[in-house]
């Protein structure tokens, strides 16, 4: 049975894991290598790298980053941020991730999706979305949260998903860092309008939350960053709970 | 030596990688002529049925044939276990290398489609690629066409309906999971590959 993933992420800043709230007030969070294996020793399905500021002058510090956490981690590996052309993700690619984040270059220039997953499969392409709720709707924002579209965030990852999307990495700003769950609607919003697979984020804060996103958000994956980090939650812990609650999870792992 | 076959489908990083981390000697090439003087091949690949036309190109098909026909363990990852059936829905006018019978196909429509995660295996006792695999470990999966299951299957899995996750004859075996990102329990199955002995080896 297809079990429910559950994926750690950690966002980046100039080579160091920071975590911080609704994308700021950013704090240090640890070596991405160590804290990637250590993750999946603790039995995360996945990981994800993004680096949350990237410039074109610490490209370099994020592709040694990616290069050295790949090196010894043997689960799948999603890196994000940063990547405006196909040959930014070959570049990801070749220091050894499995799939790439986009989100703003896919938004400037939906094609890029298709020109990915042509060279690389749509099973390495991953749409990262960022949604606020606003009037009822959900809008997309881009540019790490900073800057509206206008755009509807169902719509968008129906059209994502067309262009050759593998996965829909959804990221509620509203819940953000806040650990007051999961934005349920907009996930299972999602989840129904696309045949590919969908990722909650945003809001994760107790076992109760990962079973409601996989319950009534439908999601195919959820994925946390802050209650990994600092040891508020137990990945472990955590698949145990799921387990007993009926939700498939991949345990023991 | 361990020969990777780059025909251009995707990334081979990984797969490398992982047996690097085992200590095996490990080459990427694209050169038939490379395949030939390995002791052992692995095909991986993952994308599209039509990307294996790049083997026949480049020579490669003929060089991968007569590996496998020589009884040089050779292991397909992903599409590369699916090139080792007749051909897929994927792309109907290319042909596999017909070791196993049957074709590939979709996914039936009531579940989504790919198949992404990490899904459980029942395993077939007497495999040897899977010695030591516990029943219902985990693999990480993700590809929308599947293989069926066939006499030689060794462990299959679940997702709307039952499908080969591995499958093996002789020497040559086929995994549609990703051994490489499937944490210890890749690791192993990608160990019991390293240790198992060639033909030609068994001969020295």
């Amino acid at each position: 049975m297809l079990t429910k993933r559950i994926i750690a992420c950690l966002d980046m800043d100039g080579g160091r894991v920071v975590k911080g709230v609704r994308f700021k007030n950013l704090r240090d969070a640890g070596d991405p290598a160590q804290c990637a294996t250590a993750h999946a020793r603790n039995g995360a399905d996945e990981i994800v790298l993004l680096d949350i500021t990237a410039t074109s002058g610490n490209r370099r510090t994020m592709l040694d980053a990616v290069r050295t956490t790949a090196r010894s981690l043997f689960v799948p590996f999603t890196v994000g941020g940063g990547i405006r052309q196909l040959e930014d993700a070959a570049a990801v690619f070749d220091a050894g991730a499995d799939k790439i984040a986009i989100n703003s270059a896919a938004v400037r220039e939906p094609a890029l999706i298709a020109k990915i997953a042509g060279r690389f499969g749509s099973q390495a392409v991953v749409v990262a979305i960022d949604a606020r709720k606003a009037n009822g709707k959900f809008e997309v924002f881009v540019a790490g949260g900073r800057t509206p579209t206008g755009m509807d965030a169902i719509q968008w990852a129906r059209d994502a998903a067309a262009c050759g999307a593998g996965e829909i990495l959804l990221t509620s700003m509203d819940r953000d860092g806040t650990q007051s769950g999961f934005d349920c609607g907009l996930v299972r919003a999602v989840a129904e309008a696309v045949s590919i697979p969908v990722i909650a984020s945003g809001g994760a804060g107790s076992a109760r939350d990962f079973i409601d996103v996989f319950r009534d958000g439908r999601a195919d994956a959820a994925l946390a960053a802050s209650i990994f980090h600092f040891g508020l939650e137990n990945i472990a812990q955590l698949k145990l709970e799921l387990h007993h609650a009926g939700i498939p999870v991949r345990w023991p792992c | 030596m361990i020969a990777i076959v780059d025909y251009g489908a995707g990334n081979l990083n990984s797969v490398k990688k992982a047996f690097d981390f085992l200590g095996a000697d490990v080459v990427v090439t694209d050169q038939p002529e490379t395949l030939a003087a390995a002791d052992k091949v692995v095909l991986p690949g993952v994308g599209h049925f039509s990307s294996l036309q790049a083997l026949d190109r480049a020579g490669l098909r003929n060089a991968l044939l007569q590996n496998a026909a020589a009884g040089k363990p050779f292991l397909g990852i992903c599409l590369g276990m699916q090139w080792l059936f007749e051909g897929s829905e994927e792309c109907p006018e290319l042909a596999g290398a017909g070791i196993f019978p049957g074709k590939c196909r979709k996914f039936p429509s009531l579940v989504k489609s790919p198949h992404v995660g990490w899904n459980s295996l029942a395993v077939t006792e007497g495999s040897r690629l899977l010695r030591r695999i516990a029943q219902h470990s985990f693999v990480y999966y993700t590809h929308s066409f599947h293989a069926p299951v066939v006499a030689e299957t060794t462990a299959a899995s679940e997702y709307g309906l039952r499908f080969a996750g591995a499958v093996e004859r002789g020497n040559i075996f086929g995994v549609q999971f990703h051994p490489e990102k499937s944490g210890d329990v890749g690791l192993s199955i990608l160990k019991n590959f390293c240790e198992i002995e060639s033909v030609r080896s068994k001969r020295c």
